[in-house]
């Protein structure tokens, strides 16, 4: 018997993406080291040395992962022009909500006016953004969204056993979001992502509650092992390390910033690249951390529409990611 | 490392301490101690111990690296894993 299978049709395709807005939000409450340090045994100046931190956010107990997500999309919408009804998809990364269920995504979508929206959450820890940003923009071309808000939304502060000092005085809350649709031009570069499970017990939840993270081997990893994946990602835009106008580096810890700095530089990198250094003021926010620093950036005019960025994301997983965009 | 020296060791850690943390060369003699004469810090450490590891062929785990004291403990520890 000879059966004629049916073909099936496929979305149309599209060449390319862009990012078409950003926009963030930091909690009101501004948390100095020097309050840190009257409940656990540090220092201003310790922190600021080894991690490059000044003050960092914590969020109240009513302001949810889940109001700043909604807070720093609706930024990104006004900045790209767009209303809620030209979004059809929604994608909050994050690994700091309160429970598995209910995820994020469906809830910040409804209450941004996105109906019906095609939402879910995506946890790739600090490399969530990244990761996020590449898949809406391979959605998009592949015909399964539309205009996609990508959204990096985190309330640490809830996960800090606030008398350890290898986290607490890192990790913070924050949102930052990016509106993508199609695009004539690509100005969203192929996503390089991977990851390294091997090293999961070097940050991780304890008990799940309490963030713990080997410093030291975090450090290692991510001085030694981002840079090349940075390189890897302009090498996939087709670009070389002298076109990046601007690196825009998870905000870890600022000694890990200028390292990948460094290495960036040592391989053709412009002296004059911009490196996002966000963390002084905002502390280690994950997910949250790319999308803030660009927004701020460009509020600061130190950056401008059509520069050429790096963006790269690393952290627990361990997991990476990383791609080049033009600026919006 | 059987073919290389302290002398050469000591040169070459020297190069990577004064590319890392900017301390001269010169200044990176035995009996220093990195954090109490050399100034320098944990993560610093890192970083010397990943650019040594890659200068001499060795490893230097971070258990191991906090054990690295002295300018003197690094020859000898670069000398005996090399
Ligand atoms: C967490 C981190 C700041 C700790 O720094 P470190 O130098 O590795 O810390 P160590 O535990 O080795 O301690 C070094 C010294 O500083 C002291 N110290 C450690 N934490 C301290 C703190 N918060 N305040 C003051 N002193 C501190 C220690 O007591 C030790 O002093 P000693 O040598 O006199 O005993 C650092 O390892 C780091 O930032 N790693 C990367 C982590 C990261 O980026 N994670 C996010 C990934 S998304």
């Amino acid at each position: 018997m000879t059966s004629t299978r049916p073909t099936l049709r496929l979305n149309p395709v599209v060449a390319a993406t862009r990012i078409l807005g950003v926009g963030s939000v930091r909690p009101e409450r501004v948390v100095t080291n020097d309050e840190l340090a009257q409940t656990m045994d540090t220092n201003d100046e310790w922190i600021r040395e080894r991690v490059g931190i000044i003050e960092r956010r914590f969020a109240g107990e009513d302001e949810k992962l889940v109001d700043m997500a909604v807070t720093a999309g609706s930024k990104a919408l006004a900045d790209s022009g767009l209303a809620p009804s030209d979004i059809d998809s929604v994608i909050v990364a994050n690994c700091t909500m309160p429970s598995p269920i209910p995820n994020a995504a469906a809830q910040v979508a409804d209450r941004i006016g996105i109906a019906a929206s095609g939402a879910f959450d995506l946890n790739a820890a600090c490399a969530g953004f990244c990761y996020a940003l590449g898949v809406a923009s391979d959605l998009i071309k592949a015909g399964s969204a539309g205009r996609t808000l990508v959204i990096g939304a985190e309330k640490l502060s809830d996960w800090l056993d606030k008398t350890d000092r290898s986290t607490a005085i890192i990790f913070a809350d924050a949102a930052g979001a990016a509106v993508v649709g199609p695009a004539e031009q690509p100005e969203i570069g192929p996503v390089v992502w991977g990851s390294a499970g091997d090293l999961v017990d070097t940050i991780y939840m304890r008990e799940h509650k309490y963030l713990y993270q080997e410093g030291q081997a975090v450090f290692r990893w991510a001085t030694t092992q981002i840079a090349p994946i940075a390189l890897r990602a302009i090498e996939a835009a087709g670009l070389q390390p002298a076109d990046i106008d601007v690196l825009i580096p998870h905000q870890a810890n600022l000694r890990i910033v200028e390292a990948i700095a460094k290495r960036l530089r040592a391989s053709g990198g412009r002296a004059d690249m911009v490196v996002a250094d966000d963390i002084i003021y905002s502390g280690n926010t994950s997910s949250a951390s790319i999308p803030m620093a660009l927004d701020h950036m460009r509020a600061a005019g130190r950056v401008h529409r059509g520069d050429v960025a790096l963006l790269v994301g690393f952290g627990a997983g361990l997991s990476y990611a990383g791609q080049v965009v033009i600026l919006p | 490392m059987a073919d290389v020296s302290n002398e050469e060791i000591l040169k070459g850690l020297g190069e990577i301490v004064e590319e890392v943390a900017g301390v001269a060369a010169d200044d990176v003699s035995l009996e220093k101690s990195f954090v109490d004469d050399l100034d320098i810090d944990s993560l610093s450490m890192v970083e010397i111990a990943v650019q040594a590891e890659d200068k001499f062929g060795v490893k230097i785990p971070d258990d191991e690296l906090a054990n690295l004291k002295t300018v003197n403990d690094a020859v000898e520890y670069v000398s005996k894993n090399g």
